[in-house]
């Protein structure tokens, strides 16, 4: 088992679900947003979701464009993302997951990049804007080197999809609460539930909701029906107020929502 | 199989959908739509009445032997696709595209614009349609093309200006795309161009391939032959894909992009992304793209709004990739004489993307020498670039008084 499999199903034991945490490398320094990963990850953060800079980032809404550019405008460079990988892990005992578009990954070249995933630490990659459909040189290079591989649900992708994305993800299904960008929302959808739903009935162990969430109260709400509940763009957000303290303050109140039986 | 019957999602290694999977189900039915569209004689018949009492198709050729005379003496004839209503071929493709929104029950139509022509033409069928329209438009562009800017608010569109990355057409699409995201299900996203994922590079080209097709048999009637070259400009490139489509299966006839080369190709602001590119994933299709080593894409500069843009259509990726069609870069200043050129030796004021064009074809005669005859597909006009070429021209001049 993947150890980001192993952390949902310890979560799910405990009679709750794991809180996920997004935060971009490079924002607002290098040297911060590790501290700050490793921060949440002290304060309730079960699994990281490290984002990738990236100049064209269509599903990110304005907080985490804000943040990536800052990123990019001060640098950063697809090495770094490794390189935090290797700093986060080696600090705290919790599985990292890179989130980025797919090109870096193309220019990197798959292998490679699977390969030096491997060698940081890293548990596998989230990939926004690749579809099962046209990830064969992914599926290829995470089953050889034994990363996983999250994949995106949406709440109109038909049942036929919906098998396949469980079929192709490892890890988990990241189900998509809403149609819609990142950002925080008043109310995550009804759309959810019934998503995460209709995971299940196409043979998902593990969905994990994201999109909209911002307070440990949704939290509790998605942890309800889905095994994981991913916050981004609220903690970025954080960051870029308060710095490290602050994100760190922000985790501790999210993973009141996680409900813990221990 | 011939290069004509090409219809994506592939177009060699090119093309495919390298989208958030909320979209997947959007253009899933926009393909559906459009294959239904494509063989329904009625989609054909309100398509081609639209062409023929709004657009004012046919549009015609016109031979500029003046102009020539620059061009080694070859044959020269104008595709006139500047005389269409709302000024440049992108009212082709818009409304194919608003009659299929109105085929899918949507009510709402948004789309992203460059120099404005495109987002010009969709405020146009969504006013003609009443449909609601959102235009995204880059902050750099609504800055130098404000007069398109405000036909489209007077169109009764509403125009975001895109305050994101590079502040251009790239960041445009991807507003439009979260747009889309997020209202897809009371909204279409008219694509302007033959990239993006499938259907749109495929749909847009057979949108636009009734310039080649009107285009190869005016040239017959005309010459008695078919060109030994056709030339277009290259952004995104369906204007481009528009007249080369017809062609495609003429060995004899030559196809000829000519991308923005901007300040020059060996500076590091220009637009010639398959001169200068290398293929990778951009706005959800895999094609030739200016970027680093890290797949970031690198922001692309040239004086046309319309060519200023980092990526290509698939299809063009492919041609280029099986030598097909030749892409050659042109820089601002020469197709700014060009357009200059053409202006007073024809009466005839180009857009500076067509200007492109143009000065390719320049350089292309003295090459193929006068027997030869080159299409150019002239796909817009010029009033919406009096401002940038005014003060182009006043610089110039200053300096020659100088000098």
């Amino acid at each position: 088992m993947s150890s980001v499999a192993s952390v949902l199903a310890e979560r799910k034991e405990a009679g709750s679900g794991a809180l996920i945490g997004y935060l971009p490398v490079g924002f607002p320094t290098f040297d911060e947003s590790v501290d700050a990963a490793v921060a949440i990850a002290r304060n309730g953060v079960d699994i990281i979701e490290l984002g990738l800079p990236y100049s064209d980032p269509v599903m990110d809404g304005p907080v985490i464009q804000k943040a990536t550019q800052h990123a990019l405008a001060n640098g950063f460079k697809l090495s770094h993302g490794f390189d935090a990988v290797r700093a986060i892990t080696s600090r705290v005992d919790v599985p990292v997951l890179l989130m980025t578009y797919w090109n870096p990954v193309v220019q990197y070249g798959v292998e490679r990049f699977a390969d030096d995933l491997a060698a940081a630490g890293g548990a596998g990659l989230i990939t926004p804007d690749l579809i099962p459909d046209e990830g064969a040189d992914w599926l290829a290079a995470s089953e050889r080197s034994g990363l996983d591989r999250v994949f995106l649900a949406a709440p109109s992708s038909s049942d036929a999809r919906l098998r396949q994305a469980v079929d192709a993800s490892r890890g988990f299904v990241y189900a998509v609460s809403t149609m819609g960008i990142t950002g925080a929302r008043g109310d995550v959808d009804k759309a959810a539930q019934i998503l995460v739903s209709r995971l299940r009935e196409a043979g998902c162990e593990n969905a994990c909701v994201g999109l909209g969430i911002s307070t440990a109260e949704q939290v509790r709400e998605i942890l309800a029906y889905a095994d994981g509940a991913i916050v981004g763009s609220a903690l970025v957000k954080a960051l870029a107020d308060g710095g490290v303290d602050r994100v760190a303050a922000v985790a501790r109140e999210l993973a009141q929502g996680t409900a813990r039986a221990n | 199989m011939a290069l004509r019957d090409e219809t994506g999602p592939y177009f060699g290694d090119f093309g495919g959908r390298f989208v958030p999977e909320s979209l997947i189900a959007a253009l899933d039915e926009l393909s559906e739509a459009w294959e239904l569209a494509k063989q329904d004689p009625g989609y054909a018949a309100e398509l081609s009445e639209l062409h023929a009492t709004y657009t004012g198709r046919p549009s015609i050729i016109t031979e500029v032997p003046r102009f020539a005379e620059h061009a080694g003496g070859a044959r020269i004839i104008l595709k006139r696709e500047d005389l269409n209503h709302t000024g440049s071929h992108k009212i082709n493709n818009v409304l194919g595209q608003a009659l299929l929104t109105k085929r899918i029950g949507k009510t709402r139509v948004i789309a992203e614009t460059g120099a404005g022509q495109h987002g010009v033409a969709t405020a146009t069928a969504a006013a003609l349609f009443g449909l609601d329209c959102v235009i995204y438009m880059g902050e750099v562009d609504t800055e130098r093309q404000a007069l398109n800017v405000a036909r489209m608010r007077l169109l009764g569109a509403e125009v975001i200006a895109v305050k994101t990355g590079s502040r251009t057409l790239k960041d445009a699409i991807n507003d439009a795309m979260r747009d889309w995201v997020t209202n897809v299900e009371s909204t279409n996203y008219i694509f302007g161009t033959v990239a993006g994922p499938h259907p749109f590079p495929a749909m847009v080209r057979d949108l636009q391939k009734i310039i080649g097709e009107e285009a190869r048999q005016q040239v017959l009637d005309l010459t008695g032959k078919l060109p030994d070259a056709v030339a277009a400009c290259v952004g995104g490139g369906s204007n481009a894909m528009g007249i080369f489509h017809a062609f495609l299966d003429d060995p004899d006839v030559a196809l000829y992009g000519f991308e923005a080369a901007g300040e020059g190709v060996d500076t590091p602001r220009h637009a010639a992304t398959i001169s200068k590119g290398r293929p990778g994933v951009l706005h959800g299709a895999k094609s030739f793209l200016l970027q680093d080593d890290d797949g970031q894409t690198i922001e692309s500069h040239s004086i046309s709004a319309g060519l200023d843009y980092p990526g290509v259509g698939p299809e063009h990726s492919w041609l280029s990739s099986i030598g097909r069609a030749t892409y050659r870069p042109v820089t601002d200043a020469a197709a700014m004489s060009a357009l200059r050129l053409l202006s007073r030796t024809e009466g005839i004021i180009p857009a500076i993307e067509s200007a492109h064009a143009l000065a390719g074809a320049l350089e292309l005669g003295k090459e193929l020498g006068a027997e030869a005859t080159i299409l150019i597909n002239l796909s817009g006009r010029g009033d919406k670039d009096m401002e940038t070429a005014g003060r182009y021209f006043d610089l110039i001049d200053q300096g020659a008084e100088q000098s």
